[in-house]
């Protein structure tokens, strides 16, 4: 197979997902305004509440509404990535994952591209977003909006592997919904998004291991740092090894028999 | 810190200015640390601690004479002004100043120091070079904050708990005038033209506004920060650029440097600083304003062009008074 070939299929499918994207105007404006509720009110009824302290990657005291935009820019991808696995089950049911599969490139390669692609899909909700957090006061430095398109790229594939990773173990769309549930609001808020992790050790030591050990913790804060310019090496380490296990187990377990190709055998 | 190694690198940094081209160095941002009993070294190229310094017993309000070469430190808990030769970093003399002094003010000739007595009432009068005392005023309960008019001609000085501020006359060290302002006034400062005077009001929570010439307040500033109870408001340092455009008034434990608008007398905005933030210093260049912030033990940088706090400095414990000297 040439490389052509590869691109061919890539841009594809890059295509399709934009198209997607694009044609569901709703879901960019969903996406913006969820985590902007989140800065406008929330932020803003708790702004007092976060104890003060310098911690890393700030230079100096920060409000609440400065700690919780990478929070909320992870949210961003969050969403996207269940949104994304969630076309996954659609596809299935509806027969297009048979056009795709019907590719003769290794499955390995579409499913990596699917994920690559809808992650490529959120980065323009990202900037979005930190564009409308700058009028929030809000300001990121200049070389932080360089350097968080690579950390929103390896977040958002992690996070894409694991939506993935889950579908494969889901029969029907109705069942998704009850399922995110369980993904999205643990992950969300038992990771350093929204409090800083020694707050939560204050009130409890197992909840800030568990929050602790939150793959999403890390994506949080690899976004955190690349947001103001600082590498978190060990952020890097846990997003790459979990982005490398979740999307081989998303690979090996993905079964598309689950959906409409497997049912006339069910007949 | 006092090493025989750190003895020999202060004399080699003597000698070597002798042999070598003077290579440029950076300004520098002492810090008094009331609890440490030290002062903290700040460069302001690097915005980091280069050095530490013990000195006497709480030291709070510190000032460079006029060439830089001597800083006189308040050391409240040892009732004297401590004279420290800023090339040796040795303390070479000690001033009679009266009973606990807290904030003091230089002179333009340089030949006179105002010295604030918290505890005795009294503003003493010390000649730095001949280390005589030249006077003692007695003004209101609990003197603390001390400002000289540019001219040289008029003193200031405000009484916490008599709430008033108290104009002496340099030529005859009398009394002249009383000023009533809010509740615990903490601090004054001169307009750069010697017309306005502003002065800090702690507990009352505002900023005074004086016209120096009929001594009578002009305008009251107040502050309200959105999520922070007014109580909580209570205005202590008070800086003015020289271009006249801003005031900075710090605002103690409500952990904000209030910018004020110097002639229209507005509140523009509130930079979030350390915890319990009450005295500042401007840069030579007035590029930069420093803040101490007690509580939190650190010095916040404000970035003035883009009205921005870029960095907080850990010092030492209780962090007080700052004195910057131009490189």
């Amino acid at each position: 197979m040439s490389l052509a070939s590869y691109w061919y299929a890539f841009s594809g499918i890059l295509k399709r997902e934009s198209l997607r994207f694009i044609h569901q105007r709703s879901r960019f404006f969903s996406s913006l305004v969820r985590p902007l509720l989140w800065l406008a009110v929330f932020a803003a009824g708790f702004r007092a509440a976060l104890g003060i302290s310098i911690i890393e990657p700030y230079d100096t005291y920060i409000t609440y509404e400065v700690y919780i935009v990478p929070g909320l820019v992870a949210m961003i991808l969050l969403f996207n990535a269940m949104q994304s696995s969630l076309s996954m089950v659609y596809d299935r049911e509806m027969g297009s994952m048979r056009v795709l599969l019907m590719s003769p490139l290794p499955r390995w390669y579409l499913l990596l591209s699917k994920l690559v692609a809808s992650t490529l899909v959120a980065i323009p909700q990202v900037y979005a977003f930190l564009a409308i957090a700058w009028l929030f006061d809000v300001e990121v430095p200049q070389v932080g909006l360089l350097w968080v398109a690579p950390a929103v790229i390896l977040t958002g594939v992690l996070l894409g592997a694991i939506g993935l990773f889950i579908s494969s173990f889901i029969r029907q769309l109705e069942n998704f919904a009850g399922v995110m549930n369980f993904v999205i609001f643990p992950m969300f808020f038992m990771s350093s998004a929204l409090y800083p992790l020694w707050k939560m050790q204050e009130s409890s030591e197992w909840l800030y291991w568990l929050c602790r050990m939150n793959p999403f913790s890390f994506c949080v804060e690899l976004i955190r740092h690349a947001l103001y310019g600082k590498l978190n090496a060990d952020a890097l380490l846990v997003v790459s090894g979990c982005l490398v296990v979740f999307t081989l187990l998303a690979v090996l377990t993905f079964n598309p028999e689950r959906g409409q190709i497997g049912k006339p055998n069910q007949r | 810190m006092n090493s025989p190694f750190k003895q020999l690198l202060v004399s080699a940094a003597l000698i070597t200015p002798l042999l070598l081209p003077v290579s440029a160095q950076a300004a520098l941002a002492y810090v008094s640390n009331e609890k440490d009993n030290s002062l903290s070294i700040i460069d302001l190229d690097s915005f980091a601690v280069v050095d530490t310094i013990e000195v006497g017993q709480r030291p709070r309000g510190i000032t460079f004479n006029h060439d830089y070469s001597l800083l006189y430190i308040c050391a409240s808990d040892d009732d004297t002004v401590q004279v420290m030769d800023v090339a040796t970093q040795r303390i070479v003399a000690s001033l009679p100043s009266g009973e606990d002094p807290e904030q003091f003010a230089l002179h333009p000739d340089g030949d006179r120091l105002y010295i604030s007595n918290e505890d005795s009432a009294l503003v003493t009068v010390v000649n730095p070079l001949t280390h005589l005392v030249t006077g003692q005023i007695d003004v209101g309960v609990e003197p603390e904050g001390m400002a000289v008019s540019p001219d040289g001609k008029l003193v200031v000085n405000t009484s916490e708990t008599t709430s008033m501020l108290h104009w002496i006359d340099t030529s005859t060290n009398q009394l002249i005038h009383n000023t009533k302002v809010d509740q615990r006034p903490r601090y004054v400062q001169f307009s750069k033209d010697g017309n306005r005077l502003w002065a800090s009001a702690e507990i009352g929570g505002t900023v005074s506004v004086i016209d120096v010439a009929s001594k009578e307040e002009l305008h009251k500033i107040r502050f309200n920060i959105r999520g922070i109870h007014r109580d909580k408001v209570q205005p202590v340092g008070v800086k003015l650029t020289s271009d006249g455009r801003y005031a900075f008034v710090a605002l103690g434990p409500a952990n904000h440097v209030a910018v004020v608008d110097a002639n229209t007398w507005e509140v523009l905005d509130y930079l979030l600083v350390g915890r319990r933030v009450w005295h500042m210093a401007l840069t030579p260049d007035e590029k930069f304003l420093l803040t101490t912030n007690g509580i939190s033990g650190d010095v916040s940088v404000i970035d003035i062009e883009r009205m921005k706090v870029t960095k907080s400095i850990k010092v030492g414990r209780y962090p007080w008074g700052l004195a910057i000297k131009p490189d």
